[in-house]
């Protein structure tokens, strides 16, 4: 299963799941990334590191640790 | 549910997301009458504010920005226990007032979600509809206000549209019932919750009427256990245990916990928006968007960001100077001093004043025009957008350290002032990150350590250059002074890194962080906060530096025998200024004085008359407590190379660092005014011996071992004063003083035995 962190700029995606149910995959399901959202990489920050994603009409940064949760199909 | 009698308070809780507009919002409410305070035992600010309409009374509360009503902290406790009315010093809200972004609905319809379910009467502002249309959505709002069910209200708050309109849906909405709100989970989570509600009866003690519904809900996704372990939820072991229970028989339903509040509440968002926004086939690239590109390009996006730093940098330096606010100040001290020496006579009182009072308080307030201009570079930061992305680009290297992107222009201010730099931690919501920020903000060489390094590296460092006149470097005393920043920055990532691992060890916290649309800073907005911050530091910190300087005066000023005085300094004192008068008397009027040969020797006089004063004042200072302190300390320095003087001013350098200066130069005699131009003070540092020996007191190990100490050290009052306001105990404080004191120690000993023993000598 292909993570967020693995899509490149601008690709788009659809959530499939977040894994795990600590305060890090709350916080992702709390700013909208829930199963069946769509999303886009806008960009990432010079070193890399975090990622810059359009989702749900905004915009939404996080970092490759934490996309790594985000469980997604390609578009 | 009573009517409100039209003569009682309307309590409004507002809430809403971050960068939704809603500090606008209440100050467009409230305007000017607000009253900021503290909720005891958190750092988060209480803010209240009246305003009136049909003669009517409400009290608005603010409550702090938040995506979620789910708390995981004692900070965001006190939102959930505000709304609850579970807090004794704020009445329970009649009504709740959500602020939502026109351009964003459907996250911000996650909270609206939460919020709804408290049973309250809710009123629903829909803000910022000019950036939706920008982003080329349209709204229906009538149609929002059927499938919603609750006053919906369309504002927006930086031209203060709707607002009388706002006022009178709340106005309405506290004499209606709310509207049974259909709960948005499922329904074999709805059926756990019925169950834990016979369960727990009188088991939740502090029902005050409100839905106990909400707190149950809360409790059974409360994954964490931040909720159930909280004293103020009165959770019962037994409810506990039906708790775990309960969550055990969902999973195996297929109901994930906690996912599931995500899920429905967002589900149910989608059911209430739909046909109400209207989104655009192809999203139009606004100006935020292409601006957001060149920002966050890895490029021109560092490079700006670079820029926008230096620019802050430079600002803070010359704006004082430029718009005459230093020199001014000195002119204000100045003025005072002379009215004070000209009414009251010379003696306890006058110095109490004049150095004590007017030197202290104002040595502080020097540095003002510095802090207000960080307050307000950093509000517009903030207001425009900004400052997101400057986490967002700073966040990799900061997670190195351990801590987050919101830290670094926290820590980066610090370099111009360490007072704005902390209060500017506000924006970091982990109360971990935040408070091990704070800790080694102070670690970042501030401008008032400039003074120190300046006058050492001139008098000690040999000034080794290439180039001639204007092209001139001096490249070693630069390095010198470099290496004094690194000082403190590598300091600062060590102790950050240390305290991560021991008292602040915990989980990751998540950096999930929005990035909102960039705009025009609101000028009043900014402003505010300017005026604000600096006020509330000049407010608590005042008091304490005012305290202090008054101490240290005290221990400087005291024991003041006059019969310890050399007579020999006694009578020639009185002599000199006998004959000073003689002269004075006999000099002609006007311009005739300076041509006049009487006028070279009555500034011969003036000058013998001041060097004895200056002894006079030095033996003082040497016998009075201050002084008494540095003997007793000496045998504690000497191992760094100290004299008794300058651990003496060191001690007299609590309330800030830049005094040291002045004192080292009253102690070696100089007088007062050696910060001015320490010419003299240079020289006689450079010459200072150990009594009874030719050997140089100071060389240039102990230079910087002095400039390493000075680097590392916590003598800033206000910085003590801000730190104690923003953690709310004086805990922190101590800490902070306690263990930069003692890394100041350990640095300057290391620095001064290698020092010494690279060049050869014997310590």
């Amino acid at each position: 299963m292909k993570t967020l962190e693995q899509l490149a700029v601008g690709c788009c995606a659809r959530v499939e799941a977040i894994r795990g149910a600590d305060e890090i995959a709350i916080r992702l399901l709390e700013m909208g990334l829930t199963p069946g959202t769509n999303l886009t990489v806008v960009g990432t920050a010079p070193l890399g590191d975090p990622v810059e994603l359009e989702v749900r009409g905004y915009r939404l940064s996080v970092r490759k640790s934490e996309a790594s949760r985000v469980e997604i199909v390609p578009a | 549910m009573s009517v409100a009698s039209p003569s009682r308070t309307v309590t409004v809780a507002l809430i809403g997301n971050p960068n939704t507009g809603k500090s606008t919002l209440f100050s467009a409410l409230c305007g000017v009458r607000q009253r900021v305070g503290n909720y005891p035992g958190v750092t988060v600010e209480k803010k209240i504010g009246r305003t009136t309409l049909d003669g009517r009374q409400f009290a608005i509360v603010d409550l702090p920005g938040t995506y979620s009503l789910a708390p995981k902290s004692p900070d965001e406790m006190v939102a959930v226990d505000v709304l609850l009315g579970q807090r004794a010093d704020v009445a329970p809200p009649d009504v709740v007032l959500v602020i939502v972004d026109a351009s964003n609905l459907e996250r911000n319809f996650y909270l609206l979600s939460q919020v709804l379910e408290l049973g309250l009467p809710t009123v629903v502002a829909v803000n910022m509809v000019d950036v939706a249309r920008r982003k080329g959505l349209t709204l229906d709002i009538a149609r929002l206000r059927k499938q919603l069910q609750v006053p919906v209200v369309e504002v927006q708050a930086n031209l203060r549209l709707g607002i009388a309109e706002l006022k009178s849906a709340v106005a309405d909405a506290v004499d209606s019932p709310p509207e049974k709100v259909a709960s948005p989970f499922p329904e074999a989570f709805q059926r756990e919750v019925a169950a834990l509600a016979q369960v727990a009866g009188g088991g939740t003690t502090k029902d005050t009427g409100r839905q106990p519904r909400y707190l149950l809900e809360r409790m059974l996704l409360d994954v964490g256990g931040y909720l159930c372990n909280s004293p103020s939820a009165g959770v019962s072991p037994e409810l506990l245990g039906e708790v775990v229970q309960a969550r055990e028989r969902l999973k195996a339903a297929g109901v994930p916990i906690p996912a599931v509040e995500a899920l429905s509440r967002y589900e149910w968002a989608g059911r209430v928006l739909a046909g109400v926004v209207k989104r655009p086939v192809q999203r139009p690239i606004t100006w935020s968007d292409k601006l957001d590109r060149v920002l966050t390009h890895r490029v021109w996006g560092t490079l700006v960001f670079i820029a926008v730093m230096l620019i802050m940098f430079q600002a803070v330096y010359y704006v004082p100077d430029v718009t005459g606010a230093n020199w001014s100040i000195d002119k204000l001290k100045g003025l005072l001093a002379g009215g004070v020496a000209r009414i009251i006579p010379d003696g306890a009182l006058r110095s109490l004043l004049v150095t004590g009072v007017i030197e202290g308080v104002g040595g502080v307030i020097v540095f003002l025009p510095q802090i207000f201009t960080l307050f307000l570079f950093i509000a517009i930061l903030e207001d425009c957008g900004y400052m997101a992305r400057a986490a967002y680009l700073m966040d990799k290297l900061m997670s190195r350290i351990g801590l987050s992107g919101k830290s670094f222009i926290p820590l980066l201010s610090s370099f111009a002032c360490a007072v704005p730099g902390v209060m500017a931690t506000r924006v970091i919501e982990n109360r971990r990150d935040r408070l091990v920020t704070i800790l080694v903000a102070p670690l970042m060489s501030c401008s008032a350590r400039l003074p120190v390094y300046a006058l050492l590296i001139a008098a000690f460092v040999p000034d080794y250059a290439f180039g001639q006149g204007w092209y001139r470097v001096s490249w070693l005393q630069g390095l010198v002074m470099f290496a004094m920043y690194m000082v403190g920055i590598v300091a600062a990532i060590a102790v950050a890194w240390v305290l991560k691992r021991t008292l602040f060890r915990g989980d990751t916290p998540p950096f999930v962080m929005e990035l909102p649309s960039y705009k025009l800073p609101g000028v009043w907005v900014v402003l505010h906060r300017m005026l604000e911050q600096g006020w509330s530091f000049v407010r608590r910190a005042g008091t304490l530096i005012l305290a202090v300087s008054i101490i240290v005066w005290g221990l400087a000023y005291y024991p003041r025998n006059e019969a310890r005085i050399d007579p020999a300094l006694v009578s020639a004192e009185r002599q000199l200024a006998a004959q000073l008068a003689t002269i004075e008397a006999q000099l002609p009027e006007g311009d005739e004085a300076m041509q006049s040969p009487l006028a070279a020797q009555r500034d011969d006089v003036q000058a013998k008359l001041d060097h004895v004063r200056n002894e006079i004042e030095g033996t003082h200072l040497s016998n009075s407590f201050l002084g008494q302190m540095g003997h007793w300390i000496e045998p504690a320095v000497r191992p760094l190379g100290w004299d008794w003087r300058i651990g003496c001013a060191a001690i007299a350098s609590f309330p800030a660092r830049e005094v040291v200066v002045s004192t080292l130069g009253v102690i070696y005699n100089l007088g007062e005014g050696q910060d001015e131009n320490p010419t003299e003070l240079k020289a006689t540092l450079q010459n200072a011996t150990w009594p009874g020996t030719n050997r140089k007191v100071i060389t240039l190990p102990v230079a910087l071992s002095i400039m390493v100490f000075f680097a590392l050290c916590a003598q800033c009052a206000s910085t003590l004063a801000v730190i104690r306001r923003e953690t709310g105990s004086w805990r922190w404080p101590l800490f902070t003083f306690l263990y930069m004191t003692g890394l100041a120690y350990v640095g300057a000993f290391v620095t001064y035995q290698v020092g010494t023993f690279l060049a050869g000598g014997t310590p």
